[in-house]
């Protein structure tokens, strides 16, 4: 297979929130061997659980930008966010299945000179990462072993709707456990591990107390199961995580996002992991 | 509350890509799936059952339309191949559209319009960019006069801020 190239896809929370998620994730696909351009004049994905609420056709409108930007320049999206992950790998799959759709979004598109023609292809890192990368190379560019206990967390739209992302069983998944022990780290077994974070779909900024229940019920599964830091491929999921523990009494787990545990294992410095955006302090 | 029937409401849902809410046959496996029921008076089964049964006025002004968070669970689950998501998703286009949006979501809709982003940039993270030797902005229409007119133009074309209700 030739080398494929990607767009990284920056999306709002790791840029503008964790921007040592973005630094990391640089980094580890430099050393990996996976190549990365900067992805220019994107916008949001946008958001599939608050934007394709409130407007389907504004949500796919603005991701069909994104797709054709991409087109145009000859390259695929890699993203590093479930939300982002879901809108563009969504969006692409729609465009793909519904030509009416299609010449409808193109219209707009037309307005700014655009045309998507359907040949974009959107990646998560994580599973760019297992399937192309792999994990005996993985295995052999980790210099730093890590003996770390982790909680695993997939998120939602990363393997969800299985039907059309097809990356691994969605009720009791093994891609993000294999990708942590590769790096000497220990996946901790727990209850209800697919459960939600609660961040998505518009809870978080209309009713937070609801989506911090979910966030507590995580976070006792994986205290109870003996986890002592979260590994998450979302970087959503990381803020309800790292924010959500400032809220809530006795917890205090440190969360990384896998482009984060990835840099540490392969021998970064601390220092590049930009751990000072984190709420939830970082000792490890 | 009396329920007023209103079957163009299932039609509005269907055109809207709810095409397979009249295929529920009200198992419950999605509520028994939820993982917001667990935590709310929200419960997926009631929602298409109220779909299916023209419930507009009931449905679209209910808070528990906006206790999902899309998790896909109950889609995952469902025996009957229903689209769960799609039709909340669907459901909830017609309330921001009957004018029913929440203000918290009001401020993630207006701050991508404003921004291109669902939350701005700031001077903390421009410096914690700045160390970690990235581009202080982010190269995406943040950085570029040019793109962040495009946006507003595909903002302009589908009628966004006046969905929205600004
Ligand atoms: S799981 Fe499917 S068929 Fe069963 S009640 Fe829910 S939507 Fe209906
Ligand atoms: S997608 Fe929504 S309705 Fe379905 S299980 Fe998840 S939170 Fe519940």
């Amino acid at each position: 297979m030739a080398k494929a190239k990607y767009a990284f896809f920056l999306g709002c929370i790791a840029p503008l929130r964790y921007p040592g998620i973005e630094k990391s994730t640089r980094d580890v696909c430099a050393a990996l061997g996976i190549d990365l351009v900067d992805f220019n004049d994107a916008s949001c994905c946008p958001a599939p659980g608050v934007i394709r609420s409130f407007d389907r056709k504004t949500w796919i409108a603005a991701a069909a930008r994104n797709l054709a930007l991409a087109e145009k320049a000859g390259v695929n999206i890699l993203t590093i966010c479930n939300g982002c992950y879901g809108s563009l790998f969504d969006a692409a799959h729609e465009l793909h299945e519904d030509p009416e759709l299609l010449k409808e979004v193109n219209k707009i598109l037309a307005e700014i000179g655009l045309e998507y023609k359907g040949g974009t292809t959107v990646r998560h890192f994580a599973e760019v990462i297992y399937n192309d990368v792999g994990m005996d190379k993985v295995k052999k560019a980790v210099k730093n072993p890590l003996d770390l206990k982790v909680a695993t967390f997939y998120g939602c739209h990363f393997l969800k709707p299985s039907d059309i992302k097809a990356l691994d069983d969605p009720e009791n998944p093994s891609m993000l456990d294999k990708m942590v022990e590769a790096t000497g780290a220990s996946s901790m077994y727990r209850k209800d591990k697919m459960m939600c974070c609660g961040a998505g779909g518009g809870l978080r900024s209309e009713f937070s107390d609801y989506a911090m229940k979910f966030t507590e019920e995580n976070l006792k599964n994986m205290k109870d199961g003996g986890a002592e830091v979260i590994v998450d491929i979302c970087p959503f999921c990381h803020l309800q995580f790292d924010r959500g523990q400032q809220e809530l009494k006795g917890y205090s787990m440190p969360v990384l996002h896998l482009s984060q545990l990835y840099a540490l294992a392969l021998g970064m410095d601390k220092k590049e992991l930009g751990l000072d955006a984190h709420l939830t302090p970082v000792k490890l | 509350m009396t329920a007023t029937p209103n079957m163009d409401f299932v039609n509005d849902i269907i055109a809207n890509g709810g095409e397979s809410v009249n295929m529920c046959f009200q198992c419950g496996t999605c509520t028994a799936s939820c993982p917001s029921g667990r935590q709310t008076s929200f419960r997926t089964r009631r929602l298409v059952r109220m779909a299916q049964l023209g419930m507009k006025d009931e449905s679209l002004t209910s808070e528990d339309l906006w206790f999902c968070t899309t998790c896909y669970s109950c889609t995952e689950r469902c025996p009957r191949d229903v689209a769960i998501v799609d039709i909340i998703v669907a459901m909830r286009n017609l309330a921001v559209a009957s004018g029913n949006m929440f203000e918290g979501h009001k401020k993630v809709a207006q701050s991508l319009m404003k921004n291109g982003h669902t939350v701005p940039i700031n001077d903390e993270v421009k410096k914690q960019r700045k160390a970690l030797g990235l581009a202080e902005v982010p190269p995406t229409v943040l950085a570029s006069k040019d793109a962040k007119k495009d946006f507003d133009k595909i903002m302009k074309a589908t009628g966004f801020k006046k969905t929205i209700g600004e």
